[in-house]
């Protein structure tokens, strides 16, 4: 009796999360995959016709915000990275008795909403508000200039909003590294640079490969930043499904598209986990 | 199976090998070809079923509605921001008269985007939270009708409705016999300006269009507002247009956005931009810019014409205070109960007799509120005489097929594509 229990035990564990997998991952998934083929309308109903049209048109209709998403997302993620390796590095080398605190203060602004602080910026950017206002009145800026409503408030806000996710793994990365290694690299003659090139950048690269990921995938998926701070030339493929989902009803062309934007996203890392290996990426995320 | 496979045990409780045992391998292809068989077959079955419930309302139908539901002393109200006094005067003079204590939330920002929040609960027939809504009337308040999400009216709870509503509310194309809805308030949809940026006169929806105010131009994100803004430009009546005319709209809004004229396209936020001069010139609706804008920013009718639009009160089928909904609607009608209301939001009230009653007011007042109150009484957005009316527009209602190609011209315009 104790022996079958203890073989099923392991099933058991399991049991709930191949559940929740089910019902809340796999089932939506099918369901989203049969409406993204069907034709009609919200009244009269939506039949499965299998047209596999809404593929085409979408990416016909809305390939410059394909590629506009992408291209954001990456913006995004070198951003990200360029502001948290630093502040990681900081944190981790010379954060001393006091690294808990720091990290605290680095995640402190993400204990609010999301949407909440990404409106604050809209507060804060417009056009004669706390920052651009006061420049505007010495005569710093050119005329017409604004950040409200363009691609760069876009971009800054999907980096923002995004941070910790880049910041964390490469924290992880560089404080799990032992410093012995960095002195045996200053024992070597190395210089200070060659230790940094050679030595701790590599050991931390697999934190930066995981944050990349990480930062990017809902980077270029998110909605809200291109909503709250894009103007028209900015919106993102997320804007586009939602309003597809929610403001016309159109939901085949919004499952379509969303799928779309699903094998781009897996494809996309699907090709850097086999270009850089899935060791790397997955090392950050082992304790 | 009678002993635990081990391959699968370590595969479920261990971190995957590098190189997949064979047994692993013959494992994942039961699971994929269980999952390809059960996708198949969930692609394959049927759609979305069509909702598309009854449209005429019979006696019947209402006495089934409304048969064993009584008061319940709460009500819970969705509406737009800016369309009740910021005190919420109207409410407290609602609880004090009826019992019924209201909660009310500005959660409406845009029909489109409202319609899409409400329309998955109402077609599981869930609650969504509210008893009582104001709907424009356009596209998403045909769909709500036509999917029968909403509570057919008893009449013979409305008596108010019957005896003070002005003869243009009732019975109007959009909801015949006031079926589903009664109106709200109606408004004007025009222009509104920064008269600390724009050194002229805005008199013409041409103005929206001049490469002088590139950046600091505001559009509707609406697609039946920015339609319509589109064909007066091209001095078409959007209630008479047909596609052709649609197609020539859509490509001048187009040209406009690509030119970078618009700056952003907007719900109702337009207020605020227009408030704080991140825009300077934006499409506008008439009572928003007194309650809610700055004092710099003017509101005009343009030449070529404005939507003359109209706000309706209705009950979501799945209400759970729909008794006290009615009454609610009931008792706005009565012109001592809606002239006060019509002073904050400064919107056109349904009932004409609150008008005798604003002007008297106004006589009774002093100093500021009496000079504010007498703009109220004589002004034409609030109580638009016949010339004005005749510079209004309405509005084309839709067919399923006509909305279909109407959207895809207009609704990507805002997105950019």
């Amino acid at each position: 009796m104790a022996g079958r229990s203890r073989r099923l035990a392991p099933y058991l564990m399991v049991l709930p999360s191949w559940l929740w997998l089910l019902a809340f991952f796999a089932v939506p998934l099918v369901l989203m995959a049969s409406l993204s083929l069907q034709t009609g309308n919200l009244v009269d109903g939506f039949r499965q016709t299998f047209r596999w049209q809404n593929y085409t048109d979408g990416l016909h209709a809305y390939g410059g915000a394909f590629a506009r998403s992408l291209w954001y997302g990456l913006l995004a993620t070198v951003l990200c990275a360029a502001l948290s390796y630093p502040a990681a590095y900081w944190i981790a080398f010379r954060g001393g008795r006091r690294k808990t605190m720091y990290l605290l203060l680095l995640l402190l602004p993400y204990f609010v909403s999301y949407i909440l602080r990404t409106v604050s910026w809209k507060l804060v950017l417009t056009d004669n508000g706390p920052v651009l206002g006061p420049l505007r009145g010495a005569g710093l800026l050119p005329d017409g200039f604004h950040v409200l409503d363009t691609g760069a408030a876009v971009v800054t806000g999907l980096a923002y909003a995004f941070l910790p996710f880049m910041a964390l793994p490469i924290y992880v990365a560089l404080e799990r590294m032992d410093p012995r290694v960095v002195e045996a690299a200053y024992d070597l003659y190395a210089s200070r640079a060659q230790a940094f090139l050679r030595v701790i950048l590599p050991i931390s690269l697999p934190g930066v490969l995981a944050g990349v990921i990480m930062t990017f995938v809902p980077a270029s998926a998110d909605y809200v930043n291109a909503e709250v701070l894009g103007g028209p030339g900015d919106t993102m493929i997320g804007n586009v499904i939602q309003s597809e989902y929610f403001d016309t009803s159109a939901y085949p062309t919004a499952s379509a598209l969303s799928f779309t934007l699903m094998a781009i996203l897996l494809l996309g890392i699907f090709a850097y986990a086999r270009a850089l290996g899935t060791r790397d990426v997955l090392e950050a995320a082992r304790p | 199976m009678t002993r635990t496979d081990p391959p699968l045990l370590r595969g479920l409780t261990r971190p995957r090998l590098r190189t997949p045992a064979p047994q692993a391998a013959s494992r994942r292809d039961f699971l994929r070809l269980a999952g390809l068989t059960g996708a198949g077959a969930a692609l394959a079955a049927c759609g979305v079923e069509g909702q598309g419930g009854k449209q005429k309302v019979t006696t019947s139908d209402v006495q089934k509605y409304w048969s064993g539901k009584a008061r319940t002393g709460t009500l819970r109200w969705a509406n737009w921001p800016g369309y009740i006094e910021d005190d919420r005067a109207t409410l407290k003079a609602f609880e004090k008269a009826t019992g019924v204590k209201v909660t009310y939330r500005e959660v409406i920002q845009e029909t489109a985007q409202w319609f899409g929040r409400i329309q998955a609960p109402l077609s599981a027939g869930q609650s969504i939270g509210f008893d009582l809504m104001v709907m424009t009337n356009g596209i998403q308040l045909e769909k709500l009708r036509q999917l029968g999400h909403l509570a057919p009216l008893d009449h013979s709870r409305l008596k108010a409705f019957a005896a003070n509503a002005g003869a243009e509310y009732k019975n109007p194309s959009y909801d015949p016999g006031n079926a589903f809805t009664i109106p709200y308030m109606s408004g004007i949809t025009g222009i509104a300006y920064n008269t600390k940026y724009v050194k002229e006169d805005i008199t013409s929806i041409a103005q929206l269009f001049d490469p002088k105010y590139k950046g600091r131009v505001g559009m509707m994100r609406d697609s039946q507002e920015l339609g319509s803004f589109g064909m007066f430009l091209l001095g078409v009546d959007p209630e008479k247009s047909g596609p052709a005319d649609w197609r020539r709209a859509a490509d001048r809004l187009r040209r406009q956005r690509d030119a970078g004229i618009v700056r952003k396209y907007y719900e109702q936020d337009y207020v605020d931009a227009v408030s704080k001069g991140d825009v300077w010139l934006t499409m506008a609706w008439s009572g928003d810019v007194y309650s809610l804008a700055g004092p710099d920013v003017e509101f005009v009718v343009p030449e070529e014409g404005g939507t003359l639009w109209t706000d309706n009160l209705c009950i979501p089928r799945t209400a759970e205070n729909p008794v006290d909904a009615l009454t609610l609607m009931d008792w706005l009608y009565k012109p001592e109960n809606i002239a006060p209301l019509t002073e904050f939001i400064n919107y056109i009230p349904p009932v004409p007799a609150a008008r005798p009653l604003i002007e008297a007011h106004a006589r009774e007042a002093a100093g500021e509120e009496k000079a504010d109150l007498e703009r109220l009484s004589a002004s034409p957005l609030v109580f638009p005489a016949e010339a004005d009316l005749k510079r209004l527009r309405h509005y084309r209602r839709l067919t399923q097929v006509e909305e279909t190609e109407y959207q895809k011209l207009f609704e990507p315009i805002p997105k950019g594509s």
